[in-house]
């Protein structure tokens, strides 16, 4: 239903009673304003119920948590969580919410490298993801003796490993 | 490796009295490999190789004079391995597991590189006595002359990545094997370990982690690797700590001496007495007198140079042992046989060169 007075949806319905007359009134939220009613409060159902809408949240992440894998070495939470060390560097962002706390409760709450970094640090980052991902595939390819695949791959790793100009 | 005895474990240094060994190591990762428990054997033989050639380009090379030698452990006999082990170059986890692994090593074996243990490099600068800074600067120079071969894996937010997250950032460990016999007598060690802990020091047995504690020998070590540079954690531990931990025990000595003089007297004297007649004689047994006799020397009660008795707590384990003569090798009762004698003849030479 839209506004009395304009064409913007109504938020305040209200009966106004005035002399025996009984008269509908539709607002928008500008002339409820303007015509001094307080508007409504919109309350959405996780706050009626706090509670019952963390533990869904909770859960909701703890199942994202548990069913989390490394797509570079193909490291599950569960053996992660079973051995406390992961599989390649990729991991470290493949598992980021819990090696964050793992991390800090470890290091007294310290949470960014400050010490010495090699030369070029960030890209060797990319270059040793793709590395990683491309060697299990190299594997996979060999024990499903896809010669082809397996030749074309261990010529990109050569590539990838040979300084580049 | 057949020489009977190693540098760092036999020498002394300064506070020696106090500090046995200082030891940097840094965990590194070879930069596009997956980490050692995702790595098949083919690829930890990569592994190997990649390694290889950097030190053969980095370090003088591989098998020259001033250069390294190359230790494969899975083709190694079982002795070398554990002679690497008791001279604490190898974790004892590393000398026995199964896997392509290996070990570069300096002529005066200070500097090491095992390389596919729980990291794809464990880069390691071991000495006696209170040297720290000196491990550090050793150990850091090493690695650099490896980072100008081959690259490390590193993230822009958590530093240098190891195979466990809590060693993340500069993926360094710095330890002192301690001998803290006064603060035993003054019951005070478990004090010392409470605090340690609260300073988030690890504190671990004569073998390093999982090892029991012989002989009143601890090893410290840091825990924190991340949110402070190299050098700030260095001057913590070796500045700060350290020097707190060797005052302490040094404090512990004296009144313990002032105490219980005669008590201190008759355990150094028993132990004197004991390896100077022992007709056999355990690895653990010996461990234990010469520590004893170590605080003795040290307190200036007995006679004997400390050089003596680092040698011995090296040559009276199981492998040292059979390398001076190997019919240890042929039964228990011939194991503790052959200790006891040499350990005899040793401390009568040893006396005898004193006086």
């Amino acid at each position: 239903m839209n506004c009395d007075h304009c064409d913007k949806p109504a938020v305040v319905h209200e009966i106004v009673i005035k002399g025996g007359d009984s008269k509908e009134v539709h607002l928008c939220s500008d002339h409820a304003i303007a015509a001094g009613y307080p508007l409504p409060v919109e309350q959405p159902l996780a706050d009626i119920f706090p509670k019952l809408g963390s533990v869904a949240k909770v859960e909701a992440a703890k199942s994202k948590e548990r069913s989390a894998k490394c797509a570079a070495c193909g490291l599950t939470f569960t053996i992660f969580r079973k051995s406390a060390t992961l599989g390649c560097p990729a991991c470290y962002d493949a598992f980021m919410p819990m090696i964050e706390k793992v991390i800090e409760s470890a290091q007294d709450g310290a949470t960014h490298h400050l010490g010495r970094s090699p030369v070029g640090g960030a890209e060797i980052e990319r270059v040793q993801n793709l590395r990683v991902k491309m060697m299990r595939d190299l594997e996979a390819a060999i024990a499903a003796e896809q010669y082809e695949r397996a030749a074309k791959l261990r010529d990109e790793l050569k590539a990838l490993d040979s300084p580049s100009p | 490796m057949s020489q009977p005895f190693s540098a760092a474990m036999s020498q002394v240094g300064p506070d020696s009295d106090v500090v046995v060994t200082s030891r940097v190591r840094l965990a590194r990762n070879i930069s596009g490999f997956p980490f050692i428990s995702r790595a098949s054997n083919p690829v930890r033989q990569e592994i190997m190789r990649v390694v290889r050639r950097a030190v053969d380009q980095s370090c003088n090379g591989i098998d020259h004079d001033q250069g390294m030698r190359w230790i494969e452990l899975q083709s190694a006999p079982s002795r070398d391995r554990i002679l690497l082990s008791e001279r604490h170059l190898v974790s004892r986890h590393f000398a026995n597991s199964d896997g392509p692994r290996a070990l570069a090593l300096s002529n005066d074996e200070h500097s090491s590189i095992m390389v596919n243990e729980e990291d794809h490099l464990r880069i390691q600068f071991l000495c006696a006595g209170s040297r720290l800074s000196d491990a550090f600067k050793e150990a850091f120079a090493l690695e650099n002359a490896l980072a100008n071969c081959t690259n490390f894996s590193f993230h822009p937010r958590w530093g240098y990545l190891t195979a466990c997250p809590t060693n993340v950032g500069c993926g360094i460990r710095m330890s002192a094997m301690l001998h803290l016999p006064g603060a035993q007598i003054m019951k005070e060690t478990d004090r010392i370990k409470r605090a340690a802990k609260e300073l988030h020091l690890a504190v671990r047995g004569y073998y390093g982690e999982g090892s029991e504690s012989i002989g009143d020998f601890f090893q410290f070590s840091n825990q924190t690797t991340l949110g402070a540079t190299e050098d700030a954690l260095l001057e913590e531990f070796n500045g700060i700590v350290l020097p707190r931990l060797i005052g302490y025990e040094r404090e512990a000595r004296t009144a313990a001496l002032a105490r219980y003089r005669s008590r201190i007297e008759d355990i150094v004297f028993r132990a004197h007495a004991n390896l100077s007649a022992a007709r056999l004689l355990t690895a653990d047994a010996a461990t234990k007198d010469l520590s004893r006799m170590r605080f003795g020397v040290v307190m200036g009660l007995l006679p004997i140079e400390l050089t003596t008795i680092q040698r011995l707590l090296l040559q009276v384990q199981p492998a040292h042992l059979s390398l001076i003569d190997p019919r240890s090798l042929e039964s228990e009762e011939a194991d503790r046989e052959v200790r006891a004698t040499y350990v005899r003849q040793e401390l009568l030479r040893g006396t005898t060169d004193t006086k």
